[in-house]
């Protein structure tokens, strides 16, 4: 059954659409992410136009969030001082991320800005949960591990304007997580992510948050730059479609109630293993479409659109 | 001798022998909505001519003239585009140059009743631009360089691929040299506006006489409403995709939530 989509402009297969939506849904149920990184490639592969898919990917990424934001807010795990930080640099961050992605798309690069964007950051956080994990998991193997640290001083702790996080139980400069904060909104800007696979690393390993706020306080902070996100791009590039992303968002929810019953059942160690070589999987598939000749050396964009 | 005569013969019937073709369509109304699939559109008309034409037709058939044949144009809205190239730069496939073309339709169709390079001469292709080469010529020569050539048959292959540019080489049907029709197929994915039809009459590979009419194509429903909304007013369709954002997103959790507890 075809939908047409009236932003994209393009006939799409009903299922299809819900098929993406349900099994991105799943994975972000299992693994606790987004989805946005695997969305928005999917998306460009049904041959959905780039600026769309971005614009519509991060507003999907509200719809997928917000559930998850909720539940952390009861539970208390959200440290609101820290996620306010992050988020005025993720304003400024996705503010720049627009003009660059409208620059791009004007000088025709936006889609290899978009794939090299997936390709370095997708390897590297991939390369590091691998990496990461796999030694964890090594550990448990191993009884008897060494006790870790609290949290390690590094660079981080010498620069000025300190403040108190009392949720986190840190005492640092603001620069740091304003400018973690401005990276992930560049991010959900210019490829429609969430970006708390870039997000979750950085506050444990930077800025040496407890585990237990992360993901709260991530998410509390993607919902509201993705929201700012979608609304700048439906503003300066009439880009997002209700229509497509109320699809995505339909079999999203669905896919996610049984995502999170198979994350139950596997142990944390595993799941990030999969989540890693998952990261790394898509990281790959983009680089092999930039190395190799494509069949076709030309394409045709039409003006005064997108 | 006999064949002087009959050249002659020729010669003198074929002015009177302009026959004049009327057409119509199935539908001049094609609606974009949500379960849009594409449409298929019935072409007909007849050629008429008078009790004149038709004797001198006589005569010419005995001489062993050559009959009608009918072409159908269907065109969407021009839009400008840019066609892009990619090459290799640090190993990786990129674009590198760009050709801008003002104005080439959205959608071409070409539909004849013959072999379209059999029943039409060049010359006439040319001036009434029929074939979708000719259509989009002005672009093609552009700056008059090789390169404006080969960007300009990227479009064509691209389009034809995507099926928007259509050759469909006898898919009219003729009847008896009076009735014709022809059945073509709209994609899903059409642009608004207004698709002109144009029929033409051919006899010996010249346009005899011509019919023009249009196709509207315009988004309708919820469709057009949004489309609408997102371009007047931005601001408010970033709201209301906001707002299905969060309703959806919390709303089938918490659903989901309700159900395990019972």
């Amino acid at each position: 059954m075809l939908v047409y989509l009236p932003i994209a402009e393009v006939s799409t297969n009903l299922f299809t659409l819900l098929g993406v939506g349900a099994g991105v849904g799943m994975l972000s149920g299992m693994f606790g992410v987004g989805g946005g990184f695997l969305i928005t490639p999917l998306l460009f592969f049904i041959g959905i136009p780039p600026a769309v898919a971005v614009a519509t990917g991060a507003n999907q990424v509200v719809a997928s969030s917000i559930s998850g934001v909720l539940a952390h807010l009861r539970r208390k795990t959200v440290d609101l001082k820290m996620g306010t930080v992050l988020l005025i640099g993720g304003l400024i961050g996705s503010s720049l991320g627009i003009i660059v992605f409208r620059w791009l798309s004007a000088l025709g690069q936006i889609d290899l800005a978009v794939q090299l964007s997936y390709v370095i950051f997708l390897g590297i956080v991939g390369g590091l949960m691998l990496q990461e994990s796999l030694r964890a998991w090594y550990r448990t193997k191993k009884s008897g591990s060494p006790r870790r640290k609290l949290h390690q001083h590094t660079w981080v702790h010498a620069l000025p304007f300190k403040m108190k996080f009392r949720v986190s139980g840190l005492y640092i400069s603001v620069i740091p997580p304003l400018l973690v904060g401005a990276a992930v909104g560049v991010l959900s800007a210019v490829m429609g992510v969430g970006g708390g696979f870039i997000m979750v690393p950085a506050m444990i390993y930077l800025l040496g948050m407890p585990t237990k706020v992360v993901v709260g306080t991530s998410l509390f902070q993607i919902i509201f730059t993705t929201a700012y996100t979608t609304v700048m791009h439906a503003v300066t590039g009439h880009s997002v479609d209700v229509m497509l992303a109320f699809f995505l968002i339909l079999g999203g929810v669905i896919g996610a109630q049984f995502g999170t019953q198979i994350g139950t059942r596997l142990k944390a160690e595993q799941l990030r293993i999969l989540l890693a070589l998952l990261v790394i999987l898509v990281c790959l598939k983009v680089a092999t479409d930039l190395l190799i000749r494509p069949d076709e050396l030309y394409s045709v964009r039409v003006l005064g659109g997108f | 001798m006999r064949a002087l005569w009959l050249v002659l013969l020729l010669l003198v019937a074929l002015p009177a022998r302009a026959g004049e073709i009327v057409g119509a369509l199935s539908q001049n109304r094609v609606a974009l909505t949500a379960s849009f699939s594409g449409s298929e559109i019935l072409i007909f008309g007849a050629i008429r001519r008078t009790a004149e034409d038709l004797l001198a037709e006589a005569e010419a058939e005995a001489a062993g003239g050559v009959d009608y044949d009918v072409i159908i144009v269907i065109e969407g809205p021009r839009q400008p585009i840019a066609v892009w190239r990619k090459d290799r730069r640090a190993g990786i496939w990129m674009n590198v140059d760009s050709v801008t073309m003002a104005s080439v339709p959205s959608f071409y169709a070409v539909a004849t009743s013959g072999p379209l390079n059999q029943i039409l001469s060049p010359e006439a292709d040319a001036a009434y631009r029929i074939s979708a080469r000719q259509a989009i010529r002005a672009e093609q020569v552009g700056d008059g360089s090789p390169q404006a050539l080969l960007f300009a048959e990227a479009l064509l292959r691209i389009r034809e691929r995507s099926a928007h540019y259509m050759a469909l080489d006898r898919f009219v049907h003729l009847d008896r040299d009076i009735l014709f029709r022809a059945n073509v197929r709209l994609p899903a994915n059409l642009t608004e506006g207004a698709y002109t039809t144009r029929m033409y009459l051919v006899q010996d590979g010249e346009v005899v006489n011509q019919f023009r009419t249009a196709i509207f194509v315009r988004k309708d429903g919820l469709e057009r409403w949004l489309h609408e909304l997102a371009y007047e007013q931005p601001l408010l369709y970033g709201f209301l995709a906001l707002a299905i954002a969060i309703v959806a997103g919390w709303g089938a959790s918490a659903l989901f939530r309700l159900i395990r507890q019972q």
